[in-house]
């Protein structure tokens, strides 16, 4: 029995016949496109930012020293999330290897966010105080002296290349723009504290580090010579994962 | 004759098909409708959707969202599953926490189980340095010998395992610092070219055919022995390297012997203790102790 023998109905006709002015009107279509997207962010987007479960306060979260801004910059430029995520997934065998599950608190000044979607690499959430400087700069310059079945591209020119980060104080702005809390001194001082950073036994460091708490100083591409694009990706490098202190973070306080 | 509706049914007269009454440059739309298989499936998750709402975590509501019936959320399943590991390995964890290295090392299964543990977390965090088979690389001690820099005993391997060496977030970290000869301008280039060959001559290298070995050794006793000894063996609270033996973290060739005099080398290991629990480091200590010349 096919369908052709089968008796016909007419379509029923009711309000939804209207349709006939969204199909021959363009703008009309795209408007009533825009009004349905716009209810759904509405309802799954919105929310998330005032639900008391979607916002965890957490000890210990600052904003980048503009240092390890600078090596955020260069660790996006060089598209280094298009093998290492940075997120932790709160799955056990996660947690075994690479540390306690991430908090979105962890990424709040992230712009954007660099948790990635693709692991060719390894994740690099927590990876800050993992290997030593000595290790990431090696690493960088020539990934396989070091771990032989690795297939990540060096980057010898990082070290080589001088930082530029006389825009420094820019990107502070353009971050403070964005919602992370930047005070005026900060970005003034912005310069800096890039140099204070990278220079152990600066006469700033004090400083810095009342600024930027737990901020690590020290040359860390080991080339007192300059400040090159490795010091600035190793500073940021070391920082990740390193803010909360989860010795002192309750896991169970936030469940709600 | 009444005016015709314009919404009355209209049929394709090739298929016999109600066409939706659209028509376009002659040619008019049949509306074939959906198979029911698919209408069915699609009706039924409309009503899994439902269900789903009520089940789980859904709708926004003013300060929180609907928690759903079974209470779930995804930070109390890791805790359990957590829990539920932590409670899988107590016997085994408990008996490697309790139990002193010789005991451990004397047992049979406590020994398999540590260097299981030990085996998995070595792969987890000290091969990228260290090598998959504790092999080491240029600047990361090989983990197979028995030549140690801070010794090569349990405690000690358990102590540079916890605190790291020259690490900068420990306060007990292993520190020593080698002066950096040449670019602090202790040592003229002669002086380390002189003192380079003689560190070779007592490693038993060959030297340089015109090398001042009677001034490398006075440089060497006046600047290197305090450290590495009067015969160059070493020392192991300073984490000085014995120079006389064929083992080198940095190279023993004259240009490698020339970077380390006249720059020095101070490697940094990072230190555990934040990182990893107590048990998997004493796991550790035990696997890295029978790689090769635990002492």
């Amino acid at each position: 029995m096919s369908s052709l023998d089968a008796p016909k109905q007419a379509p029923r006709q009711s309000l939804w016949s209207k349709h006939k002015i969204f199909e021959t009107n363009s703008i009309i279509l795209v408007i009533g496109v825009l009004i349905v997207i716009s209810i759904g962010g509405l309802i799954e987007i919105a929310p998330l930012f005032y639900l008391r479960n979607t916002i965890e306060k957490v000890e210990g979260m600052r904003p980048y020293t503009p240092l390890e801004l600078a090596g955020r910059a260069i660790y996006v430029r060089e598209g280094c999330y298009n093998c290492h995520s940075q997120m932790i997934r709160p799955l056990r065998d996660e947690i075994e290897r690479y540390g306690h599950y991430s908090l979105a608190a962890e990424s709040m000044y992230d712009k954007p966010f660099q948790w990635g979607s693709k692991r060719t690499g390894p994740d690099l959430a927590r990876v800050g105080g993992k290997y030593s400087d000595e290790w990431q700069l090696a690493h960088l310059n020539r990934p396989r002296d070091l771990v032989p079945q690795s297939i990540m591209p060096g980057y010898p020119f990082l070290a080589k290349t001088e930082l530029n980060y006389n825009d420094i104080a820019n990107h502070l702005r353009a971050n403070r723009a964005s919602g992370v809390p930047y005070t005026d001194e900060m970005i003034e001082d912005a310069k800096r504290d890039l140099e204070a950073q990278a220079t152990p036994d600066h006469p700033r460091a004090a400083e810095l580090e009342k600024r930027y708490p737990k901020a690590q100083i020290r040359d860390f591409d080991g080339d007192g010579q300059k400040i090159s694009e490795a010091d600035a990706l190793i500073a940021y490098l070391q920082v990740l994962g390193t803010l909360v202190d989860f010795k002192l973070y309750d896991d169970k306080a936030n469940i709600r | 004759m009444a005016e015709q509706d314009k919404h009355a049914p209209q049929f394709d007269a090739a298929t016999g098909q109600s066409t939706t009454g659209h028509e376009w440059d002659g040619i008019q739309e049949l509306n074939t409708p959906l198979p029911r298989w698919w209408l069915g499936i699609f009706y039924a998750t409309i009503i899994w959707s439902i269900g789903y709402w009520v089940v789980y975590p859904a709708w926004p509501l003013l300060t929180d969202a609907t928690k759903g019936v079974i209470g779930y959320a995804s930070r109390i399943d890791i805790a359990q599953d957590m829990a539920l590991l932590k409670q899988e390995r107590a016997a085994q964890s408990k008996a490697l926490t309790e139990a002193s290295f010789e005991q451990i090392k004397a047992d049979p299964e406590l020994f398999r189980i540590a260097m299981a543990q030990g085996k998995a977390a070595f792969g987890d965090n000290c091969a990228a340095c260290h090598g998959v088979g504790g092999g080491g690389a240029k600047g990361y001690p090989n983990l197979n010998d028995d030549d140690w820099l801070w010794g090569g005993s349990f405690a000690e391997i358990q102590k540079t395992l916890e605190h790291g060496i020259r690490f900068a977030g420990d306060p007990d970290t292993r520190v020593s610092q080698m002066p950096a000869f040449g670019r602090d301008k202790m040592l003229d280039a002669a002086q380390i070219r002189a003192v380079a060959n003689h560190v070779r001559s007592i490693a038993g290298l060959s030297t340089e055919p015109k090398a001042d070995l009677a001034g490398g050794a006075k440089v060497y006793a006046d600047n290197c022995a305090a450290c590495h000894g009067d015969q160059g063996k070493g020392n192991r609270e300073m984490g000085a390297p014995d120079l006389t033996d064929a083992i080198s973290l940095y190279g023993m060739d004259m240009a490698s012997l020339t970077e380390t005099i006249a720059n020095s080398r101070n490697g940094v290991m990072p230190a555990w203790r934040q990182r990893l629990d107590a048990t998997t480091i004493k796991a550790l200590t035990v696997y890295v102790h029978s790689l090769g010349g635990g002492q």
